[in-house]
């Protein structure tokens, strides 16, 4: 899985939760929460596509590690590398 | 038409998705209609054989309007109406109309046959949504065959898209809460809770479950809000021109803010019965549809409370509008952390703002006190939820 397709499908995610805005022109740092004005609902449902499609378990005390598109990219591309090997 | 709002007068019909003929159970959607909320999926309240289509799609009815005849499983009495429906001229899709409408073509069937069609037809005409009565068959005897049901879908205008016309939505908002100052005599109350030991066994829980499994915070908020009501039903139903009147089943009315702007406020049915699991699955769903804009009419025509939670990105405090004719709305803020005293000592813990704007036609800030205190009661014992 390279950081591109993770990004892709983040960006997926992402856009059928916030069909409106495009989570392509979002920077890395910013907080996805903020930009997108995504909720607890919201989120949890990010998590749970991130979980099902890339066979990660995102436990609850890691969550402000994904609140960064760039921080999502980083902690999926480390979580799905260590469980591929 | 069922009414989907205290200020709600007609809607258009957009879709059938039953037809003469078909076999209905209590809570299958029958239609889609178009209102100030977006299309909303009308739900039947019984079991029982649709009869006739009265409306055909395109139309606007007022609200009460029948739009369809059920027959219902025991027989052709209509079907009383749901037990929970608001005053307001809520009424049920299964009432018989006082005259025959004669917009519509019925193939004459001898009373409670089913039109003569061939089951291919009949299952097409269930997939795309055609009305059955509403086909001239083309096959033996005036059947309808499988042909006559693709010319009437190659001929049917697409089906407007879901969603929500938010112009109209505003003003739907804007006519209820105009209503609900103009006619309520509101009162507020406030509290602030010490919700560290809930968040703490949230947190617990959620470490052992897997991310579908998850509960959310606002699932505990609307427990605590279900049991407490069992002790104070005064906050609990409707007020009409008879005075107040209790509702048997708590059913929680859920405000979920909208993407775009706008609010809805869908009803979680009798959440006092449902676990916590239960009720965080019944809640997914609930704000997944709102989202996407596929309520169903029960959904939005049986609130007996209202519960508004800010989640974990708004403030401190909310201060609610209550939405006639329901009686209470309890607030939940953001939790944050803060200083706080416990047993002499200064300590941080995390923190919530409860409050209630209650109708003080139903009941008084006493009463309004004790339903707070025992909220947060609840709270404090996040295991028996």
């Amino acid at each position: 899985m390279t950081r591109d397709e993770i990004k892709q499908a983040l960006v997926d995610e992402l856009g059928r939760i916030a069909p409106e805005a495009d989570a392509n022109s979002l920077e890395s740092g910013a907080d996805i929460r903020e930009e997108l004005d995504i909720d607890s609902f919201d989120f949890l449902n990010l998590i749970i596509a991130l979980h099902e499609r890339f066979k990660v378990d995102i436990p609850e005390r890691d969550y402000p590690r994904l609140f960064t598109f760039g921080g999502a990219i980083d902690y999926i591309a480390a979580a799905s590398g260590a469980a591929n090997g | 038409m069922p009414s989907l709002g205290a200020d709600m007068e007609d809607g258009t019909l957009v879709e059938w998705l039953k037809a003469p003929g078909d076999r209905i159970r209590r809570g299958e959607v029958i239609a889609v209609v178009e209102t100030q909320k977006g299309a909303i999926e009308v739900d039947v309240f019984e079991d029982g054989v649709v009869e006739r289509l009265l409306v055909e799609t395109g139309t606007t009815v007022p609200v009460g309007a029948p739009l369809a005849l059920i027959r219902s499983a025991e027989g052709a009495k209509p079907a009383p109406p749901p037990p929970a429906a608001p005053p307001l001229a809520a009424k049920p899709v299964i009432q018989p109309p006082t005259h025959p409408s004669p917009a519509i073509t019925v193939a004459r069937p001898s009373p409670g046959a089913r039109l003569p069609a061939s089951p291919a037809a009949r299952r097409l005409a269930a997939e795309r949504g055609v009305a059955l009565a509403s086909l001239r068959g083309s096959g033996p005897g005036g059947a309808i065959v499988y042909r006559d049901v693709e010319h009437a879908v190659a001929e049917q205008p697409t089906p407007p898209r879901r969603g929500f016309d938010f112009p109209e939505m505003r003003r739907a908002i804007a006519a209820a809460m105009t209503r609900s100052k103009r006619e309520i005599p509101h009162y507020y109350l406030g509290t602030t809770v010490d919700v560290s030991h809930a968040l703490e066994w949230l947190e617990a829980q959620n470490a052992v479950r897997p991310p579908p499994q998850r509960l959310l915070f606002v699932a505990l908020l609307l427990k605590a809000v279900a049991h407490a009501l069992g002790k104070m039903p005064e906050f609990n139903g409707y007020y009409t021109d008879k005075g107040f009147q209790p509702s048997e089943d708590v059913n929680l009315g859920v405000a979920i803010a909208l993407r775009g702007g706008g609010l809805i406020a869908p009803a979680i049915h009798a959440a006092h019965a449902l676990t916590i699991d239960e009720l965080m699955a019944r809640l997914r769903d609930l704000i997944g549809r709102a989202r996407t804009g596929q309520l169903r009419s029960s959904e939005l025509s049986t609130a007996t409370i209202t519960v508004t939670s800010l989640g974990d990105r708004g403030v401190e405090t909310v201060f609610g509008a209550i939405y006639p004719p329901q009686v209470a709305l309890v607030g939940f803020g953001t939790p944050s952390e803060r200083p706080w005293v416990v047993d002499g000592q200064i300590v941080p813990r995390r923190l919530l703002m409860a409050t209630l704007a209650a109708d003080h036609r139903a009941s008084d800030g006493h009463g309004g006190g004790l339903f707070l205190a025992e909220i947060a009661k609840r709270l404090q014992e996040p295991e028996a939820l």
